[in-house]
């Protein structure tokens, strides 16, 4: 086991055991380990490196650590700055998976219910990784690549994910079937771009990588009236919900069926248009 | 379970007293019986079947006893005494033989030096399966070939009483579907067994009945009971799902055959295929009243899934059948009852036991029957309810209590105290953030129900305890399996109510020491071995008292034991108990409830012995669009005889009415083809404080019930059986949809046709 302390301590120590783990909140490893599904000879450990936690600004965009937790997304300034990831990283777990459970977990796990991933989607995040040999940037859509699947190579971390700062209002809704500490059975992340003029629009649980509404997000940004920060036509909110429906491409499971799915992302959808546009009609 | 002293006027009956237990299980020092430990033990593991149905062609353990450490490997062949157990059928194989029957059926068990050798021997075992195809439809269980030398009928009980020509002039229909709850307890199945010098074992488990394991296991050892001694070790909570053998013969043939202690723990996903679910039903209800809204008739088929193994499921359909249409005055009544077997999870005990999934359906009925008459659902429940001298469907008369018409009327008019949701976080979807306020509709419904007290149907029951008075202390000792319900607290205030002393000592629970508690279910314990007790303390009190009264020349009756001394008003004799108990006073008794009888061809019989009434009033919030439920509010009356410990009569209430929120709106073992899509508390679901309300308790109706000691009833069950029904009946009342399956899920509001 490797506790490293720098981010080079851990890619020199992945480049020796291009095999070993990385273990950040163990939020989700250790289930994998408690069940036997996950076997190792080798851990890096992550959660002492000081260069992975917290964020910083750097001009239009927020800098966000791999090891920044959930309990950290939902304090200071983080719900002013990008309100739709803290408020989805208010749904993750319980308070103990919050304060241990990191950003940098959720989107190596790539799960189809990783709830930032959304909110990483609407936003066009970029995600940083890093090795002992290298740097590179992916965009998320690029780094998801299946169902608990990415292009993270042997031997490379993320060291951070990087997302703009925008101007306009944001919404996370998740649906579960409990009230809390709940798996996501659909998801959807709004963001508005005042100065670019856009509506963009990811989607949670409802295919193997998380999803933009790209038809919806371009019917909904010829609609709306930026002055009053409003839909006027019913008619249009009625095509986006059914447009952001349409996209999804969900699976019937335990959790839910794909008709719930594809309905209840609808829902979401016109639900968080009119609490960003609020003067819209219904 | 360790012992417990507590000084100074410590609670009697009636007062608060707080749990021995309850400090260390928050703290984290409480020792469970996964905790358990002993240094030269070995590992115990065990190979389930991955196939719902199969035949097994061979199983080599070859590759698995080679594996570095294991000591081990243990197959049906080797299992000396009788193959198979069961509670009520001996019907269930230790370790499969020629077929397995369930996902998850035990097919061999090892012993190794560590759990990851416990590992690599199971993954090691080679069993050849001819895969069959699964009996999963319990309506086609009676129609299919046996799965089971036993037959695919585990019970069918048809009741009938009363004129069966009557027909009411308004007549109501419905068919309902409940789906298989799992009593989801934190403390999964675990237990320690150590070999003895005289060829025995000692095995400490958790469990509900040490007595009745012991048995058992015995039986499968092929050696003599008395060679098996049982002593309870903490137990994280049973609910029904610790009544049947899990883990204890495999234990015990384990460290039997290797000569060293053997612990064993389930993985949780282990868990939900090592213990038996609450049964999934399906019901069809006809109920018939005459215009003014008395009901005449009620006609009923209930279908039970029984899963692969008997278990309780006899007593459970009973249970079904004779409760099945509530605590209602009904003249006229056709049940049928029926218990299958399939290849599905086999079902059993589970709080509540048959009468949650029926008062589902008579409640829904009674609803509808409202609507259909045009009056209000708590008038009209009124009317008909049950009191003392009124017959039930069986046709036995009500000689105990029964303040069925208090219970609902408190409840039913109890003010609310639910106001609108201003916190977005007490709306429906909560954390999720879906739900605004004009989104949500609101619900309100009342549910009536009833339950049996104590074991039916002719059994006679009993529970063993011993008091000893010496120095002035008491010592209690009684094999009740504290499993969460407050023995070990109303032990103590019994024995100090009884005999004046602070000082109590309640001695381990064993099989060792005394005769058989009986089971902890059925909400018996307080009766059972409350009496039991209360008559140990007792006989040890006349006999003291006896002793002293010859020996100072006075009349017994003059003499009380009161605040550690005994003392005489008459004559101002006082001695000090201490003193007076130098040479110490023991009584052992064994306390036998009235006798019962069983239910005859028409299902009619006196066949119980007591019945507790319940009543919830649900208040939600309902999202229809995304099918989403809040529960606001949960109010309940309760018919409780006497409260002896009122904070444990407060945590019964809530607790139980926290499972059955939770099966209105979660709790589903979903089984596809035979197999448990969601074995795991990631996606079985059970509430967070988010999704269970405030318990408002609006009455604990006190009418001492005769027989019972103190008048108090048991409480236990009461509480999850009305609480699931009042909740999907205000569910209904939000959303005007029938929704006839429970737990409501959020495709079955939100899809639905409106
Ligand atoms: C009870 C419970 C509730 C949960 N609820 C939710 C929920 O509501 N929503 C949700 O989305 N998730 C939930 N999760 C899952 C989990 O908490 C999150 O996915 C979390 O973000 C994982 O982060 P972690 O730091 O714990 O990751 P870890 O478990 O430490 O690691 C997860 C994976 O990411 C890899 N990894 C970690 N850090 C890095 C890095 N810097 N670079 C490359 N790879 C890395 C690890 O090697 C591992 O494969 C829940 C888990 C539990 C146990």
């Amino acid at each position: 086991m490797t506790i490293a302390r720098t981010v080079d301590d851990a890619c020199a120590a992945l480049a020796e055991r291009p095999d070993a783990l990385l273990l950040a909140g163990g939020t989700d490893l250790m289930v994998g380990v408690n069940r036997g599904q996950v076997r190792f000879d080798d851990v890096v450990v992550l959660d002492r490196v000081d260069e992975l936690r917290g964020w910083r600004r750097e001009g239009d965009e927020l800098v966000l650590g791999a090891g920044l937790t959930y309990a950290e997304m939902v304090r200071g300034e983080i719900p002013t700055l990008v309100p739709a990831l803290a408020q989805a990283a208010r749904t993750v777990g319980s308070p103990q998976i919050r304060n241990a459970g990191t950003l940098g977990g959720n989107v190596a796990t790539s799960s189809p219910a990783g709830d930032t991933l959304p909110v990483l989607t609407a936003l066009d995040a970029t995600i940083d990784l890093r090795s002992s040999q290298d740097t590179r940037q992916l965009p998320i859509s690029r780094f998801v690549t299946g169902v608990k699947q990415n292009a993270l190579e042997p031997g490379e971390l993320i060291e951070a994910v990087r997302v703009p700062v925008l101007d306009g209002p944001q919404e996370f809704l998740k649906v579960g079937t409990r009230n809390a500490m709940v798996i996501s059975v659909v998801s959807l992340a709004l963001v508005v771009d005042r100065s670019g003029r856009n509506v963009r629009v990811g989607l949670g649980t409802v295919s193997p990588v998380p999803l933009r509404a790209v038809e919806a997000e371009a019917h909904v940004g010829g609609c709306i009236d930026w002055d009053t920060g409003s839909v006027p036509d019913t008619a249009d909110v009625d095509r986006f919900a059914a447009l952001v429906a349409g996209a999804a491409r969900p699976i019937d499971d335990h959790r839910g069926t794909a008709a719930y799915r594809s309905h209840a992302v609808g829902v979401l959808a016109r639900r968080a248009l009119l609490r960003a546009f609020p003067g819209s009609a219904p | 379970m360790t012992d417990t002293r507590i000084e100074q006027r410590a609670p009697r009956i009636g007062e608060s007293a707080p749990r021995p237990d309850g400090i260390p299980k928050v703290d984290g020092s409480f020792t469970f019986s996964s905790d358990l430990w002993h240094d030269r033990m070995l590992w115990g593991g065990t190979l389930r079947s991955p196939h719902p149905s199969a035949r097994i062609r061979s199983i080599d353990i070859g590759p698995a006893v080679a594996v570095a450490g294991v000591y081990a490997v243990l197959t049906a062949t080797d299992v000396p005494g009788n193959p198979d157990y069961g509670l009520e059928h001996v019907d269930q194989p230790v370790l499969a033989t020629d077929v397995v029957r369930y996902e998850g059926e035990p097919v061999a068990i090892v012993a190794a030096d560590h759990p990851e050798a416990v590992r690599l021997a199971l993954d090691a075992i080679v069993v050849d399966y001819e895969l069959t195809a699964p009996l999963v439809d319990p309506g086609k269980a009676e129609s299919s070939d046996p799965i089971h030398p036993d037959g695919n009928l585990i019970r069918r009980i048809h009741l009938s009483h009363g004129d069966q020509d009557v027909v009411g002039e308004v007549v109501v229909e419905g068919t309902y579907e409940v789906g298989m709850q799992d009593q989801a307890f934190l403390g999964p199945e675990s237990g320690l067994a150590v070999p003895a010098e005289d060829g025995g074992v000692d095995l400490f488990i958790a469990t509900q009945w040490l007595h009745g394991d012991r048995d058992q296991v015995a039986a499968c050892l092929g050696i003599e009971p008395d060679l098996v001694r049982l002593t309870l070790a903490g137990v994280g909570g049973a609910f029904g799902a610790r009544e049947d053998l899990s883990l204890h013969v495999h234990l015990c043939l384990l460290a039997l055959y290797t000569r060293r202690p053997v612990k064993m723990v389930y993985s949780r996903e282990e868990s939900f295929h090592g213990h038996v679910h609450r049964h999934p039903a399906r019901m069809w209800y006809r109920h018939h009243a005459d215009r003014a809204g008395n009901l005449v008739r009620v006609e009923a088929r209930l279908l039970l899934d029984g899963g692969a193994y008997a278990s309780s499921s006899s007593a459970v359909i009973a249970n079904a059948t004779c409760f099945a249409a509530g605590p209602y005055r009904i003249p006229s009544a056709d049940i049928e009852g029926v218990v299958v077997r399939t290849n599905n999870p086999p079902c059993g005990a589970m709080r509540g036991f048959g009468a949650v999934q029926t008062c589902i359906g008579h409640e829904a009925q009674m609803d509808r029957l409202a609507t259909a008459l045009g009056t209000d659902p708590v008038e009209l429940r009124m009317q008909n309810v049950l009191a003392p001298g009124d017959r039930l469907l069986t046709g036995q008369v009500i000689t105990g209590t029964a303040p069925v018409a208090e219970v609902l009327g408190t409840c039913a008019d109890h003010p609310s105290a639910a106001t609108l949701p201003s916190d977005p976080m007490s709306l429906p979807g909560g954390a999720g953030r879906t739900t605004d306020p004009e989104h949500v509709r609101r619900g309100e419904a009342v549910a009536l129900g009833f339950k049996n007290l104590l074991f039916s149907e002719g059994f006679d029951d009993y529970s063993s305890a011993i008091c000893r008075l010496e120095d002035g202390i008491a010592t209690v000792t009684c094999a009740c399996a504290e499993v969460g319900q407050g023995f070990v607290t109303l032990a103590q205030q019994i024995t100090r109510e009884v005999l004046g002393v602070d000082d109590v000592v309640l001695a381990p629970a064993s099989t060792a020491t005394v005769g058989s508690a009986g089971s902890t279910s059925a909400s018996r314990q307080t009766w059972m071995s409350g009496g039991a007790v209360q008559a140990a303390c007792e006989e040890v009190r006349t006999t003291l008292l006896t002793r002293i009264a010859a020996e100072h020349g006075v009349d017994p009756d003059e003499l009380v034991l009161a605040d550690g001394r005994v003392m005489s008003l008459a004559c101002g004799l006082e001695i000090d108990l201490a003193e007076a108990t130098a040479e110490p006073v023991e009584s052992e008794v064994e306390f036998h409830h009235a006798p019962t009888s069983a239910l005859d061809e028409n299902g009619q019989g006196d066949a119980h012995v007591s019945f507790a009434f319940s009543a919830h009033r649900a208040i939600v919030d309902v999202d229809r669009d995304l099918g989403l439920v809040k529960v606001v509010e949960l109010t309940t009356s309760q018919d409780v005889g006497r409260v002896l410990n009122p904070l444990q009569a407060v945590g019964q209430l809530e607790g139980g009415a926290a499972q059955g929120v939770g099966l209105a709106v979660m709790e589903e073992v979903q089984v596809l083809d035979g197999r448990i899509r969601n074995a795991s508390f990631t996606d079985y679901l059970v509430p967070t404080a988010l999704d269970m309300p405030p318990v408002e308790i609006a009455a604990l109706v006190e009418e001492p019930e005769p027989g019972a000691p103190f008048g108090a009833k048991g409480i236990g069950e009461s509480p999850s059986i009305t609480s699931t029904a009042a909740v999907v009946a205000a569910i209904r009342a939000a959303t005007d949809l029938d929704l006839t399956h429970v737990p409501v899920r959020p495709t079955d509001i939100a899809l639905a046709e409106a």
